[in-house]
């Protein structure tokens, strides 16, 4: 045998793909752990099917799972992959298009049966016809080696063709040099009950690593050198959860309980899940019985003094905003976090988009102002979090926290906050009458515009409210037209006001840019690297990244101006765009792609180019 | 009954404690002003602080209670009451949480968030005040009008086969149920008294004349008083004028009016009986009060009640994780650290 050679690379792209069934989604979390352990920067993004289980070796089955890693900095997880995983023929259809030529395919060569060919809409075997020539390709029996290797061990054949996938995550280990270590925990953990399942999944694991180790097919193996992130301590987290635990320190650092209506829906069912486990921080989950009910039940626990939180997606959103319309009014606060998927109507529900920024901005009857937060990160989607709280509790009023499904399923490192550095949100209930004796439940904080909030329980505080128009100051029932337009700009003026207590837009300038992109949201990971990618063959572009959507950063205007030339692009048809033409009177254009995917960095850098 | 709330003594309140500075603005004659009548006089009794109170409606002209009541109140959205007063009152044991609904509000545009919330057995008071018509609208037919009925928008006639309230709210497994008559202020008031004192979601639908689009839709029950077949539990059920007709329970559960002189023995009525299908079968009776209808609690059972097990799962969190700490939940899973 030859001695194998380490080569040393700086970053990498791995594409695991395989049938719903084959484990991918676990296969590449448990490779993205090893990556994190070793120190390297990293993004992944999982890429499954709407269905739970479409038939099993079918196109519309394969679940993916990509992870970029290096030894610096990153984005994004990958416009493309080096290396391409595929357990059967399905997966090596769908994906086969996405790896660049001369890419590494490693593929499960067992699962290429007649059967299963046919029902990827093979007419021959790829491997055999030719059509994989121009990659370097392992086909490797993954079968029947996990097989051979878990003979002795005491499961059924069933339970032993599915350790295939720790066989593959094994020698994918081996390759890129990942410990071991914490898979063999994890396994032993998840499967404490069945010792003869963690024999199984840890023999295929080391069998596979040891199978690099030993064949020829594999000559060098690869390092990619820890990255150096700021010290600290982290953990990989996706947006869905760094949402979750967001909401968790709101609660802690504005002193008031969680209380989340929502009502399941594809991508945002994971924050009521993981928030119904947080019961020890007393946040209370009420699954309800609908998106109004979600939305209403979070406001009566407004009204009650808690910190009042519904999430969903487009399709609930729109259900909702008759709720948050009364919250508009009500002044009380409300977070509504909306995980943006593709639509119109049901459209893709596991796929992202960000078109549904008008309709948080502008989706409700009449004139009907609600500040907008949106997170551009995995990890951003804590602090976003927490800001929307901020806002909502300080200013009495519903406040959107926009993520969409790529943030949500994507995951990154976060360096994990201390909680003594969080901001203190706290905010007072009314306690005693605020005028001449009396309580005007509508008589404003000069400064905020917010009115008093207080709750049931204070004695001598009773008040009345409710959705019909309010006369300024008493909040009782007002058809006076005067009091209607005064108390339709006040509410405009309120949530504008909100300018002065945001941080500005930062530009990432660049000496002698004229020509600025402007994003916001999910896209900026790929933004973000299409910029360094311009820069680095000398292009001079300028980039800025707004996370308030409503209102904008008071300097936004001036910004725009300043360049020449403006670039937004959104993974809609120009809904920002529309925003900054009318509001700042810029002649910024748009680059619109709506594929359900995120936008490649390469497609940016093409069009960030074509405009210098 | 006591009512401290821990703010200093209780103060004996009055109905007029409970009045608001507001104009009461229903149309004179409408029969929604003696049902608040009776909920004022009702309220001082009950021994719940006025601040402990809170009254949430949707929309129609029931749903303008809230405002005529010196406590918290919420006038909200079409239907959406008992979803809001279910966050409410799930996030606040301490409170006493009532809904006040129409037959439009309730069972129309707010159908699904009724029956969830009689499902949960959330602790909430819901009295459905029923006139048969949407008046707020200027007279349309609502979802209990009767079939055939002529309104602005069915010229020729409606066509949907009504709800009965009643039947409604006891397939949708309340463990309170109960009907009364706006101008029967003592029965109301009974009934109102059970219904407060009830652990759980207490259904009662509340006859209430619309003098303007529905005038006298109730009449033959509460002005024929022969036709109000008075439930009382424990009690042979019978009605008429001298209590000459009574219920009998058939073969197959159903039952029917008979004339005492002639039948054998009567059904004696039984709220508690955990079995729904007595107090469906009682409901079945009138479907619309046309003739002899049931008037009084259909139904008070027991059933662990929503707000109270939501707080003890979270008691439970607490006890066996101990209490959240943030830094030790942000640090939980794989961690790694960098120098
Ligand atoms: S319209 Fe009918 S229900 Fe409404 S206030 Fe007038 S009388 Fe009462």
């Amino acid at each position: 045998m030859n001695p194998k050679t380490v080569e040393q690379l700086d970053q990498v792209t791995i594409r695991f793909a395989g049938d719903s069934g084959d484990g991918m989604q676990l296969t590449g979390a448990r490779f993205t752990s090893e990556t994190a352990q070793l120190g390297n920067d990293l993004s992944t993004l999982p890429d499954f099917p709407a269905e739970i289980r479409a038939p099993a070796g079918s196109l519309p089955g394969v679940s993916g799972f990509q992870i970029h890693f290096a030894d610096h900095d990153i984005l994004t997880p990958g416009d493309q992959p080096n290396v391409l995983v595929a357990m059967n023929p399905a997966a090596l259809r769908t994906n086969l298009r996405d790896l660049p030529l001369g890419g590494t395919l490693i593929v499960n060569r067992d699962a290429f049966t007649d059967r299963n060919l046919e029902k990827a809409g093979y007419t021959s075997n790829p491997l055999e016809d030719g059509s994989v020539a121009e990659y370097q390709v392992h086909a490797v029996p993954l079968t029947s080696m996990t097989l051979e290797a878990l003979k002795e061990i005491d499961v059924s054949k069933r339970e032993a063709e599915r350790a295939k996938n720790m066989f593959a995550l094994g020698l994918m280990s081996w390759l890129y040099t990942r410990p071991l270590e914490g898979t063999v925990a994890s396994i032993e953990r998840k499967f404490a009950k069945r010792p003869e399942i963690v024999q199984a999944n840890v023999t295929a694991l080391r069998a596979g690593y040891a199978f690099g180790e030993t064949t020829e097919g594999f000559a060098t193996q690869y390092e990619v050198r820890p990255a150096p992130l700021p010290p600290g301590t982290y953990r990989n987290i996706t947006g869905n959860q760094a949402i979750a635990l967001g909401l968790v320190a709101a609660s802690v650092q504005s002193g008031l309980a969680v209380y989340l209506g929502a009502y399941p829906i594809t991508p945002a069912s994971e924050i009521l899940e993981t928030l119904a486990g947080y019961k020890h921080f007393g946040v209370r989950t009420f699954q309800a019985e609908d998106e109004i009910a979600a939305a209403g039940a979070a406001l009566g626990a407004s009204f009650g003094g808690a910190l009042g939180i519904t999430t969903s997606s487009g399709p609930g959103i729109v259900l909702k905003q008759e709720v948050i319309g009364l919250a508009v009014t009500l002044e009380l606060p409300l977070v509504i976090l909306d995980i943006q998927r593709a639509g119109p109507s049901t459209g893709m529900p596991t796929k992202p988009e960000q078109a549904d920024l008008l309709n948080v901005l502008f989706g409700r009857n009449s004139e009907s102002p609600v500040p907008v937060v949106a997170a551009s990160t995995p990890g951003g989607c804590f602090d976003a979090a927490i800001e929307a709280c901020r806002i909502a509790l300080k200013y009495r009023t519903p406040v959107f926290c926009l993520s969409d499904a790529y943030l949500a399923n994507g995951s990154e490192p976060w360096l994990i906050p201390d909680p003594a550095t969080l901001p203190d949100i706290s905010t007072a209930f009314a306690e005693q009458a605020d005028h001449e004796g009396a309580f005007m439940p509508y008589l404003r904080d000069v400064q905020t515009l917010a009115r008093p909030w207080a709750i049931p329980g204070t004695p001598g505080l009773e008040h009345r409210i409710g959705g019909l128009e309010k006369a300024d100051g008493t909040g009782n029932v007002s058809y006076d037209p005067d009091n209607h337009d005064y108390m339709v700009r006040v509410r405009a003026q309120k949530v504008a006001g909100i300018a002065a207590d945001i941080p500005e837009l930062e530009v990432d300038h660049d000496e002698g840019a004229d020509l600025l992109v402007l994003g916001w949201g999910g896209t900026y990971g790929p933004i973000a690297s299409a910029v360094r990618r311009v820069r680095k063959t000398g292009g001079k572009v300028a980039q800025a990244h707004l996370t308030h959507l409503n209102p904008f950063p008071a300097n936004t205007g001036g910004v725009l101006r300043s360049y020449d030339r403006v670039l937004v692009p959104e993974m809609n048809l120009g809904q920002l765009l529309k925003l900054v033409r009318a509001e700042f009177l810029v002649d910024a254009v748009g680059y619109n792609r709506v594929r359900g995917m995120p936008f490649s960095s390469a497609e940016l850098g093409e069009a960030i180019e074509g405009l210098l | 009954m006591s009512g401290g709330n821990g703010h200093g003594p209780l103060v004996q309140l009055s109905a007029k404690d409970f009045k608001t500075d507001q104009e009461v603005r229903w149309c004179p004659g409408c029969g929604d002003y003696a049902i608040l009548a009776a909920m004022q006089s009702f309220m001082p009794e009950l021994g719940v602080p006025r601040e402990r109170t809170v009254f949430v409606s949707g929309i129609g002209c029931a749903a303008r209670f809230p405002y005529y009541m010196q406590t918290y109140g919420m006038h909200s959205i079409h239907g959406r009451a008992p979803a809001i007063a279910t966050g409410l009152a799930t996030s606040r044991p301490d409170l006493s949480v009532w809904v006040v609904t129409g037959d439009g509000d309730a069972l129309s545009i707010g159908g699904n968030h009724l029956i969830h919330a009689l499902r949960r057995n959330v602790n909430l008071k819901i009295l459905l005040f029923n006139n048969q018509i949407y008046g707020l609208t200027k007279g349309q037919y609502s979802p209990t009008s009767e079939v055939g009925k002529v309104t602005k928008s069915t010229p020729m006639g409606s066509l949907d086969y009504p709800f009965n309230p009643v039947s409604l709210a006891i397939g949708a497994e309340a463990t309170f149920v109960a009907r009364s008559i706006d101008t029967d202020r003592k029965h109301l008031t009974e009934v109102l008294r059970r219904a407060a004192t009830h652990r759980g979601t207490a259904f009662v639908e509340i006859y209430q004349n619309c003098n303007i689009f529905n005038d006298g839709a109730f009449d033959v029950v509460k002005e024929q008083k022969e036709n109000q077949i008075r439930l009382e539990h424990g009690q042979p059920i019978r009605f008429g004028a001298e209590g000459e007709r009574g219920v009998r329970q058939r073969a197959d559960g159903s039952c029917e009016l008979v004339d005492v002189a002639e039948a054998g023995a009567l059904l004696v009525h039984d709220e508690h009986q955990v079995h729904s299908s007595l107090a469906f079968a009682l409901s079945r009776l009138a479907h619309t009060p046309e003739g002899p209808t049931p008037i009084g609690i259909f139904r008070d059972v027991e059933r662990p009640v929503y707000d109270e097990l939501m707080a003890e799962q979270l008691e439970a969190a607490s006890e066996s994780r101990g209490k959240g700490d943030l830094g030790e939940l942000l640090h939980a899973g794989d961690t790694w650290t960098i120098a």
